[in-house]
């Protein structure tokens, strides 16, 4: 059986890739080349075989995402080909760096450039992903659980919100009316890790005395606090302006990349001006792409030191951590901090891209959202946060809105499906409202038939496949 | 307004504040139970709250409909809509614990996050699934429960308080709901079954109970309080929404963390002492800080208590210390 896949995936790439560039304009071949990408990323052929073999899906999908720019598919093709870049074992580094760089500096801005819902999309999956990032740190690393997580991302938001914004001259006499200029983002960036870290270091005193689920109902309960606070501190001073948010929130200058990027002639090449809203766009995925990477390389450097694994010691038994002097609060709350930090930077880019920050942002259900994409990832599994974080917002924002799109098409035309007229569809069947049910949906097939999540941290998937093998021993009588 | 206008307002805030607090402790009950037997915080029971309501809410649109009322009569009407709610939601916690809790325990993960995201997928499902059917039914999204002159008369108490009849339906459905808790858990073999279970569940199997129907059990009557719950909060606050039993839930759950998780009698006065603190807050805040801190803080006021009392007695009130296994 073996011996077949590597021929047929050969053979099945080469026709969709001949396909995709005879009928550039066709779903089919869109599909063929995303069922390509994953044969290649999961079948057994050999390493150069899949790396040769990426670059060249890599190139067609970029020239059918160059031919039209609203090709989802091949954008999510591309996606799929970035992913399987950095997460398949085998591949030289010169070749992940390779792909990586093409697809996320030059195949996605090629796109993105004309169709900005790309770096929307991109923007999205980077702050989610760093969320995750940050909460992975402390759930899926320290195995500590915590359910307020959204408060430190509302906390980097709120640090660059009120001081970027005329807000802050509503309490401090003698402020910037407008609020200070957009290029202090950068500052404030930083700045917002110290707040943000400090929150977690303050809420963790008294939430890390606590265990299991204890701990979960207390940052739980801390993370509510902070957004009614948020939602109410409008009174006696107007710090937060309330639920109705703060208002315009300044964003950085985007002159010289606009600059740049007439330099070297992106006006001529995509036939259209290079205006405010598409540079913003294009400096917002920059912006959004260097965080995830220092936030990245950070987590990495800090999985593999001291405390990445006085992490991993106090998830597996704290007693035993403790016997081995490992000192559990200190390293408790630098994980808190750490994850605290991550998401805290990315609240300040956040409220600078929204140019708006309100407390709805920040509810118990973002708090929720950000733990599935961890789950749904994997548990303490680096590439997993990203992915999982990616699957999530490429569901929910993309596909699901597509197919809400389909359904509203098929009303319109009337087409009969199995004998039923898709016009007599009931309007309230939208399924991009439904985003949650098709989420609890796979939240709970995820949580069944495959916990260890998409992309596993390895000693946790050992320890899972050891549990299910003694409940086969224990149970097969 | 003055000290004495405080005081005299104290009485009243104390019933509304025992109102919320027995609705709390019937759901802080439902968490409790399936805690105590598995040790999983059981998010889907706040939507088994919430349905239970939304049940009442349709008992009472289709036979006491105002134009051809099948039941004419308020209170039995009320009582067909608790009926029917404690089957409903009841049915519904079994099909839940069946269905997604069940095949993780046959796994064997050891793990307490899976079944807990599992809890979360079930409370999104069953959120939107509320949804569209009040999309398709009601074409929107709040559902108003319809008001009988009847149960809304208003009842003039001893010491300046009023009470609406409904109040008084409120705290005796309750109290007669835990005094059969009681009575089942502490002296019926059922109960007695449901504590071996949540002692040691592979002693009690060895003992010839069977674990499985023994937890499906206890979220039958976890789940037939939620309901009744749920009709009765529909009956006090009249509007119903499919994300109605998040916040209750969860505060419900603070009231069973509060009195000790896993406790029955803790769950009851974590839930009691919950919706005072609740409402002792919402109204006298304004006043102590001339209206800077208004009654949008409540909810900060019982989080901070809670996390206060977890810092100083981490098993809750009436939890019982116990000592790690190593």
């Amino acid at each position: 059986m073996n011996r077949f896949i590597f021929p047929f995936t050969l053979a099945f790439t080469a026709l969709s890739i001949l396909g995709a560039l005879l009928m550039p304009q066709n779903g089919l071949t869109n599909l063929a080349l995303l069922i390509s990408v994953g044969l290649v990323s999961l079948g057994k052929i050999p390493a150069p075989w899949r790396s040769g073999l990426l670059a060249v899906l890599a190139l067609t999908l970029t020239i059918l995402l160059r031919l039209n720019p609203d090709d989802k598919l091949a954008f999510y093709g591309l996606l799929g080909v970035l992913v399987a870049a950095f997460l398949l074992p085998n591949l030289s580094n010169l070749v992940r760096i390779a792909l990586g760089v093409a697809i996320l500096f030059i195949a996605v801005p090629i796109a993105g450039l004309t169709n900005s819902f790309l770096f929307e999309l991109g923007i999205q999956i980077g702050i989610f992903a760093a969320l995750a990032l940050g909460l992975n740190v402390v759930v899926g690393q320290a195995g500590l659980l915590d359910l307020g997580f959204a408060a430190f991302f509302a906390i980097g938001a709120y640090t660059w919100g009120i001081f970027g914004s005329p807000q802050a001259s509503a309490f401090i006499d003698g402020f910037p009316a407008g609020g200070l200029p957009g290029n202090y983002l950068y500052l404030f960036m930083a700045l917002a890790i110290i707040t943000a870290a400090i929150t977690g270091v303050l809420i963790g005193l008294p939430a890390l005395r606590l265990r299991g689920d204890y701990l979960a109902i207390v940052t739980l309960g801390l993370g509510e606090v902070v957004r009614v606070f948020a939602n109410n501190l409008d009174k006696p001073w107007n710090i937060t302006n309330g639920p109705q948010g703060i208002t315009p929130v300044n964003r950085p200058e985007v002159g010289p990349l606009t600059e740049f990027l007439k330099a070297i002639g992106a006006e001529r090449l995509y036939g259209r001006p290079i205006d405010e809203p598409i540079a913003y766009s294009f400096f917002f995925y920059l912006l959004v792409l260097l965080v995830i990477g220092i936030v990245v390389l950070v987590n990495i450097r800090l999985a593999n030191s001291r405390f990445g694994r006085a992490w991993v010691a106090i998830r597996e038994d704290e007693i035993a951590a403790k016997a081995m002097g490992i000192p559990l609060l200190p390293s408790k709350l630098l994980a808190f901090a750490t994850g605290a930090a991550f998401s805290g930077i990315m609240g300040a880019v956040f409220a600078a891209k929204q140019t708006f920050v309100s407390p709805e942002s920040f509810t118990l259900q973002a708090s929720i959202n950000i733990l599935a994409f961890v789950i749904l990832g994997g548990m303490g599994s680096i590439g997993g946060a990203v992915v999982g974080a990616a699957a999530v917002t490429v569901l929910n924002i993309g596909i699901l809105k597509d197919f809400s799109d389909l359904l509203n098409t098929w009303r319109q035309t009337g087409v009969n499906i199995l004998g039923y007229n898709m016009a007599n569809l009931p309007p309230q069947l939208n399924p991009a409202k439904y985003e949650r049910l098709v989420f609890g949906l796979i939240l709970i097939l995820m949580m069944i038939f495959r916990p260890e999540g998409l992309i596993p941290e390895q000693r946790h998937r050992a320890e899972l496949q050891e549990a299910r093998q003694e409940a086969q021993e224990g149970g097969g009588k | 307004m003055t000290v004495a206008d405080l005081f005299a307002i104290l009485p009243q805030t104390f019933l509304e504040g025992l109102l919320l607090g027995f609705v709390y402790a019937m759901v802080a009950l439902g968490y409790t139970m399936v805690y105590g037997v598995l040790g999983l915080i059981n998010f889907a029971h706040s939507e088994v709250f919430m349905i239970g309501a939304v049940i009442g809410l349709e008992v009472f649109r289709f036979w006491g409909n105002p134009e051809a009322p099948v039941i004419s009569n308020p209170f039995l009407l009320l009582l067909v809509a608790l009926v029917f709610a404690a089957i409903g939601s009841g049915i519904m916690a079994v099909l839940v614990e069946r269905f997604a809790y069940r095949p993780l325990r046959k796994r064997g993960s050891k793990s307490i996050l899976v079944p807990m995201i599992t809890a979360i997928g079930v409370s999104f499902l069953l959120q939107d699934l509320t949804r569209i059917y009040a999309a398709l039914r009601h074409n929107e999204f709040n559902m108003q429960y319809r008001t009988f002159d009847a149960l809304n008369t208003v009842l003039e108490l001893p010491l300046q308080t009023t009470i609406q009849v409904k109040g008084i339906i409120v705290i005796v459905v309750s109290i007669l709901m835990l005094i059969g808790l009681t009575y089942l858990v502490n002296r019926t073999k059922l109960g007695k079954a449901i504590r071996a279970v949540s002692q040691d569940m592979q002693t009690a199997a060895l003992m010839g109970i069977n674990p499985d129907t023994i937890i499906s059990r206890t979220f039958l009557v976890g789940g037939s309080l939620g309901g009744v719950a749920g009709v009765l909060f529909g009956l006090l606050y009249t509007n119903v929404t499919p994300y109605s039993g998040v916040l209750p839930g969860l505060k419900a759950f603070t009231s069973a963390v509060l009195g000790g998780i896993g406790n029955i009698p803790g769950a009851m006065v974590g839930g009691l002492i919950l919706g005072q603190l609740e409402t002792l807050s919402g109204t006298y805040l304004p006043f102590l800080t001339n209206g800077n801190f208004g009654t949008e803080y409540k909810d900060v006021f019982a989080f901070l208590t809670l996390v206060l009392l977890l810092l100083f007695r981490p098993q809750g009130i009436f939890g019982q210390n116990v000592s790690e296994k190593v």
